[in-house]
């Protein structure tokens, strides 16, 4: 499988990354070279495997449900770009 | 002590130095940071924190002064800039990560400074931890403090933990902590004649640790002797409640376990890593490290790990999958950069566009695009599935009475500085041919330097261990460092 121009653009938009039009041609490149590595993956017969979602067999730790940090949010937003009396500040997102 | 003797210790020789009253750790903290000052041409430090050092140096005197000397006490240590440092500019090696200045500390830190390690700086490192040669930095490629016999070209310490195992070679601090997702201990350790353990995956706590890709992350230490590394680890390592991937074992007696014989140990040489086209320096070191072990007494059993040549690309689909989430919180709004937008999609492409490098980018499109609709099965699910089957390779080999696996720790020696530049991406990839495995199943892995190639490059072996059981390649290293030596670049800088 490779991936078109139109392919890149649409996956930058995804991703939230702002690209032009120089830096999508090389990106195409690249990760189609990449792709094209990952085909010899389609050799392997994976037939009944199961996906790893562990490598520790070991069930994942829980704890009680109570408040054990927090009452700082000052701290939260001490390195925010632009805050304003412990809030973040956003460009406006609702008209 | 000269200055220079002070930073030749090693950490062993500092802990009998400093209870012995040979000097004191605010005079071997000064020499470190004299040292740190004269070398920054290797661009290994992103920060110095002087100030700091001297002060808990300070600290560490007083406690030697009563006797209450910990396991760490007054030694130097330089810390990647993945680690959050409490206060202290902390950003991956990245621009996206601007002026960001955590006021917490992670827990791989934090244990070491409650066992009385120095905090000299923080140390440069591929952005994100993404590549393999220092060279994708924000702040610009760490130099290898060796060079090729008559020549001046500067080399890569390789990455993504250049700057850690530059200043460890270097003499620039007395051990580092590093992380590791696909050799990112192992190979600059390989390349710069210095010593890194990746731990098993669950040993070292990931809390406060930049994340790049979770299931893979494992921090580590890089030190000058195995010993050092085994003293590092001790402390780095931790059951930690602030994450839930930290395994409940008891951290080992590392150091304990260096010295005791390795007789009858069952070594295995897995035969998928005899490379096609693989240099014969590279061969013969190989060749040369199952001899130090079989003379030890350890017995050496030819094993195969048949999946082994699928690791590599199904770690750049898995990492970057990882890679594409972990990153999506950088927009821009909680910290570091901002750039502004028109509105807040724009601001965050804006912000991402202008703060992310272009290794970074990359993986970040490629994660987005196998984890979008309609590719999720053909390449995220399915590289899972060989991951399943990698570990596998590896859980039958250990059932079938193998011990620890050796092999080769990188391809080649350290190249040079631009090299790469060229190269397709999958180029670069394949310097972590022999240590990518290690991460995909978990394991833990030990990179020990064994030997020079033909241009005095440092060349390094592998060691791959069963899970938790890092003292066996404790052990197993201390063999081959003792049949191979140390190695010191010649100073230059």
């Amino acid at each position: 499988m490779s991936v078109d121009i139109a392919t890149v653009k649409r996956v930058a938009h995804l991703a939230r990354i702002a690209v032009t039009e120089e830096e999508a041609q090389s990106f195409q490149g690249e990760i189609n070279a990449i792709l094209g590595f990952a085909e010899q993956l389609n050799e392997v017969d994976v037939e009944g495997v199961e996906p790893l979602t562990s490598v520790v067999a070991q069930t994942m730790k829980k704890r009680a449900d109570v408040v054990t940090d927090g009452f700082y949010a000052d701290r939260v937003v001490a390195n925010a770009p632009v805050s304003d009396d412990d809030f973040f500040v956003v460009p406006k997102v609702v008209e | 002590m000269s200055s220079t003797d002070l930073t030749s210790l090693t950490i062993a020789e500092i802990r009998d130095g400093l209870t012995a009253k040979a000097f004191s750790a605010t005079e071997l903290t000064q020499a470190y940071l004299a040292s740190m000052e004269a070398a920054r041409a290797l661009n290994a430090y992103i920060v110095e924190t002087p100030e700091q050092a001297l002060s808990m140096a300070a600290a560490s005197d007083a406690k030697l002064a009563k006797g209450e000397a910990r396991a760490l006490e007054g030694v130097p240590i330089g810390v990647k800039d993945l680690f959050a440092t409490e206060g202290v500019h902390t950003q991956a090696a990245s621009h996206i990560l601007d002026k960001f200045k955590p006021n917490y500390e992670s827990t791989v830190t934090a244990n070491l400074w409650n066992d009385g390690a120095v905090m000299l700086g923080k140390l440069n490192m591929d952005e994100f931890a993404m590549g393999s040669s220092n060279e994708t930095s924000f702040y610009g490629p760490v130099v290898n403090p060796w060079r090729k016999e008559g020549s001046n070209a500067p080399l890569v310490p390789g990455g993504s933990s250049g700057g850690s195992a530059a200043a460890v070679a270097a003499r620039l601090c007395a051990g580092a902590t590093a992380t590791d997702t696909g050799g990112s201990i192992r190979q600059p350790a390989a390349f710069t004649g210095t010593v890194g353990i990746k731990p098993t995956y669950g040993r070292c706590s990931r809390w406060g640790t930049v994340a790049f890709a979770s299931s893979l992350d494992q921090a580590g230490p890089i030190a000058r002797t195995v010993r050092d590394a085994a003293i590092l680890l001790k402390s780095m390592a931790s059951v930690d409640a602030k994450d839930t991937t930290s395994v409940d074992v008891p951290v080992g007696d590392y150091e304990g376990a260096i010295g005791q014989s390795v007789k009858g140990l069952r070594i295995g040489i897995p035969r998928e890593y005899r490379l096609d086209g693989m240099s014969a320096e590279i061969e013969a070191l190989w060749q040369q490290g199952i001899a130090w072990l079989k003379e030890a007494g350890a017995e050496i059993v030819d094993i195969s790990l048949p999946h082994t040549k699928y690791a590599l690309p199904a770690y750049y689909i898995v990492a970057p999958a990882e890679a594409s989430s972990n990153l999506a919180r950088y927009d821009g709004v909680r910290y570091g950069l901002r750039v502004p937008g028109e509105d807040i999609a724009s601001m965050y492409e804006n912000t991402r566009s202008a703060g992310f490098g272009h290794e970074v980018k990359r993986r970040i499109l490629i994660g987005t695009y196998v984890l979008s609709a309609g590719y999720y099965d053909a390449y995220y699910v399915r590289a899972q599935k060989i991951r399943t089957l990698i570990k596998r390779d590896f859980d039958l080999a250990f059932e079938a009475g193998v011990d620890a696996v050796l092999t080769p720790a990188t391809p080649s020696a350290a190249f040079g500085l631009a090299e790469m530049t060229t190269a397709s991406p999958v180029e670069m990839y394949l310097n972590d041919i022999f240590t990518v495995t290690v991460n995909m199943a978990g394991l833990p892995g030990l990179a020990v330097p064994a030997g020079l190639d033909k241009s005095k490059l440092p060349l390094g072996l592998q060691l791959i261990g069963r899970p938790f059981e890092e003292e066996t390649l404790f052990r197993l290293g201390q063999v081959i460092e003792d049949a191979a030596g140390t190695f010191t670049p010649s100073k230059w800088w």
